[in-house]
């Protein structure tokens, strides 16, 4: 813990020292010395156009693709957004040579026909032959990148080439966003947005049960078509900013951290959208702040740091979540072993003793004296008992008596049921008892009793505390007079 | 005599005792009896299903050839044979979720691609990822989106008719959990919800009682007999031989091609479950793999 927090104050130092040290403008044709936090400013103030565009750009692409991965995800689809991904390059260098500039539209539709035509010979490959689709998806992923790479060379080696600005697209640059490019990319979300919500419930059908879409007549095909025409739509509009290598990470990775997270499919959405957002800003501000960094890189980084928050964090599906509960459950368990043994020993001398000597508990859990004196700490800490100091004993309170009751009777229950409903013979249900007892809930217990007809012996003839006796437990052990049997009445 | 007929049959679904001598010797089928037996008189639009000469391939390699089936309105039929018979494809193709290379499907006198709307679909468990974000309640609303066309949601009447069908399969107090942290039985259960969600008139299942406990089977079966009642058609695929003959009101004996259709207690005999479950097909998967071949 104290190692963490240096760490902590070593980080935070740092950063501070980097906050004053000056860093280039990522603009071109502005190099100014500002600090990180003039730049920080600079960027979310929305007054350099340029800026403006970036910004937007990457919130527009983070949504869309957020909301479309999510499908794929769900569908067992995430190479197929993969393929589609890569296999646009080469449209988009066909765009390209169109008019030998950055022509939005036309490297739109270039981009499109290539992602379609992709993804039939997808389809043609695995119907005509035995290949696999994993198989097909993989070749054409690579052939028609490989296509795409060879165009891009030779447009980048043609005279005018240089400036085409076709480089940006392989690892994205927000900065070079235009006007139009915005505009496009706001039509596309539009879209994108106004058809999930439109055909929400087909989609979801489609995706959960296809072959019981196709039963309540809903158009599987045009469905699952017009998703992949939205989203070869997404992918072209997000390939500015993140570049084709790596725009199937911004596809899958947000969706990924989003299914960490929750069990819904709206919740995920959600989810996917805001973590995309999130990625592509942070991606767009941190390779701004860079000189000219390339965006793409950055932005998936950030989505993988946000998916790795996810993995750990998540509420019950966080690694680290999952870590905690089991240690508290454990701690519980370990409590509740305690106060059993307690309630054995005061059980052994027929409840004439007040408390419990910390030898005797000792010899019972066949733990050290000091182990036990630390467990029974632990439970005086909640409430459960208490240890007058001088003395090395433990005297439970009315909490700790009907708690002990609760997990003996649970044992004593759950043995004479599996002795009695299934066959066990009573000498083996001692362990599988031991895990029970902590885990039986009290509408079972009900059930239980019910059907075993309020039985009062467990199958070794120990008796079992009944519903009235745990409740009607007051005052500690202590203050009832040695004559007394405790809390049983006498048999 | 059938009792000792079923435990000869299950002495002998050993491979190596399945020819016996006397069939050895080539037998010459009679007319097979005409497929609207049960629906003779029957309007056309009352027929739940009809189908004529349908033969289906995988891949170019028949599974179905040929099935001449009419089947009357209100009864509990069960569609049983061997593994690989096609009971499951037989299902698909009827609902048109299989190409067929011949043959035409009715249901109640429409064709059937045009009427599924009418039809309520239980398919196999494993068709399904379970781990689908989504509740019970949402699988089982899906069953009214057949009744609500494109653009509207389900409204509160939905909900009302998804909760009641919820009740009915006893899976009320799960309707929020989502679906993994199901046991097969609950899923199947959640499948028989939508699909009595949809308010159909004939129903087809793919193998509901496959690894559901003993609870769950004889409540699936009690809803059956209730849909029944109600003037409801169902078609089931079976793999259990002893529970199909006390289940089902009429058998469809099935092995690639139909071997019969009829009440259980006619069909229900040694001689016809031999002819199904009986290895004597090896010259009919013989033909099938030289057609494969042919067309490739």
């Amino acid at each position: 813990m104290k190692y963490l927090r240096l760490n902590l104050i070593g980080w935070i130092l740092l950063l501070f020292m980097a906050a004053l040290t000056p860093v280039h403008a990522a603009r071109i044709g502005d190099i100014t010395e500002i600090s990180v936090w003039d730049q920080t400013v600079r960027f979310f103030s929305f007054k350099d156009p340029s800026l403006r565009y970036a910004l937007t750009g990457a919130i527009l692409l983070g949504l869309t693709c957020g909301l479309l991965g999510s499908f794929l995800v769900v569908r067992k689809l995430a190479l197929l957004g993969d393929t589609l991904s890569h296999a646009v390059l080469p449209g988009v260098a066909a765009g390209f040579l169109w008019d030998m500039d950055k022509n939005p539209v036309a490297i739109f539709i270039g981009a499109t026909v290539a992602g379609l035509l992709g993804s039939f010979m997808v389809t043609r490959i695995t119907s005509t032959t035995k290949l696999k689709e994993d198989t097909a998806l993989g070749m054409v992923l690579a052939c028609f990148f490989g296509v795409g790479i060879c165009l891009v060379t030779m447009i980048q080696r043609l005279p005018s080439g240089n400036k085409s600005g076709i480089d940006k697209f392989l690892f994205g640059q927000a900065a070079s966003l235009g006007q139009s490019d915005i505009q496009l990319m706001a039509v596309v979300t539009l879209l994108t947005f106004g058809l999930v919500w439109l055909f929400y419930k087909e989609l979801l059908t489609v995706s959960f049960d296809p072959g019981f879409a196709y039963s309540v007549m809903i158009p599987v095909a045009w469905v699952h078509h017009g998703f992949m025409l939205l989203l070869a739509f997404s992918v072209v509009i997000a390939l500015q900013a993140v570049g084709v290598v790596l725009v199937s990470a911004m596809l899958i990775t947000p969706a990924a951290t989003a299914y960490l997270m929750t069990d819904r499919l709206h919740r995920m959405l959600l989810f996917a959208c805001l973590t995309g957002m999130l990625a592509g800003i942070m991606g767009a501000f941190f390779s701004f702040l860079g000189h000219q960094l390339p965006t793409g890189p950055f932005m998936v980084l950030s989505a993988a740091v946000l998916f790795a928050v996810a993995f750990f964090f998540a509420p019950s599906h966080g690694v680290v979540i999952k870590w905690w509960t089991r240690r508290s459950r454990s701690g519980r368990v370990r409590r509740e072993n305690t106060l059993k043994a307690v309630f054995h020993v005061l059980e052994q001398e027929k409840f004439r003793q007040e408390g419990v000597t910390l030898v005797e508990l000792a010899e019972l859990r066949r733990q050290t004296l000091d182990g036990t004196e630390a467990s029974c700490l632990e439970l005086v800490r909640l409430g459960y008992g208490t240890m007058p100091p001088g003395e090395k004993a433990f005297y439970l309170t009315p909490k700790g008596m009907r708690r002990a009751q609760t997990i003996v009777r649970n044992h004593r229950l759950w043995e004479l049921y599996l002795t009695d409903a299934a066959n066990y013979s009573p000498d083996h249900v001692h362990d599988d008892a031991e895990e029970i007892e902590h885990i039986l809930g009290e509408d079972l217990v009900r059930q239980l009793e019910r059907q075993l007809n309020f039985a009062d012996r467990d199958p070794h003839g120990k008796p079992i505390p009944s519903a009235e006796e745990i409740i009607s437990a007051h005052g500690t052990v202590q203050s009832s007079p040695p004559t007394a049997t405790g809390y049983r009445k006498p048999s | 005599m059938l009792l000792s007929g079923l435990e000869q049959l299950n002495n002998m679904l050993h491979p190596s005792f399945m020819v016996q001598e006397k069939d050895k010797i080539p037998r010459i089928e009679t007319t097979p009896p005409p497929a609207n037996r049960w629906t003779k008189g029957l309007a056309v639009e009352d027929i739940p299903l009809e189908i004529h000469d349908l033969t289906v391939a995988y891949h170019h390699k028949p599974v179905l050839y040929g099935i001449d089936l009419a089947v009357p309105p209100g009864k509990l039929i069960g569609i049983i044979g061997p593994n690989g018979a096609g009971k499951s494809t037989l299902i698909k193709a009827i609902m048109g979720l299989l190409p067929t290379d011949s043959g035409w499907v009715q249901i109640f006198g429409k064709n059937n691609r045009k009427n599924l709307k009418r039809v309520g679909y239980v398919p196999q468990r494993e068709s399904v990822d379970w781990d689908f974000p989504v509740s019970v309640m949402d699988v089982v609303l899906m069953g009214r989106y057949g009744k609500l066309g494109l653009f509207k949601r389900p409204g509160k009447e939905d909900r009302d008719i998804a909760s009641a069908c919820l009740e009915k399969v006893k899976m009320m107090p799960y309707a929020d959990r989502q679906i993994a942290n199901l046991s097969g039985g609950q899923q199947q259960r959640v499948f028989l919800a939508r699909a009595l969600a949809q308010e159909s008139d004939l129903y087809f299942m793919d193998e509901p009682f496959a690894g559901v406990d003993a609870a769950t089977e004889s409540s699936i079966i009690g809803l059956l007999h209730e849909l029944r009642q109600k003037g409801k058609t169902i078609l089931v695929v079976h793999h259990d031989l002893p529970t199909a003959r006390n289940y089902f009101d009429m058998l469809v004996l099935l092995n690639m091609r139909l071997v019969d259709f009829g009440p259980t207690e006619e069909v229900f005999t040694y001689e016809k479950l031999q002819k199904t479950y009986g290895g004597r097909l090896t010259i009919l998967s013989e033909v099938a793999e030289a057609v494969r071949q042919n067309k490739e």
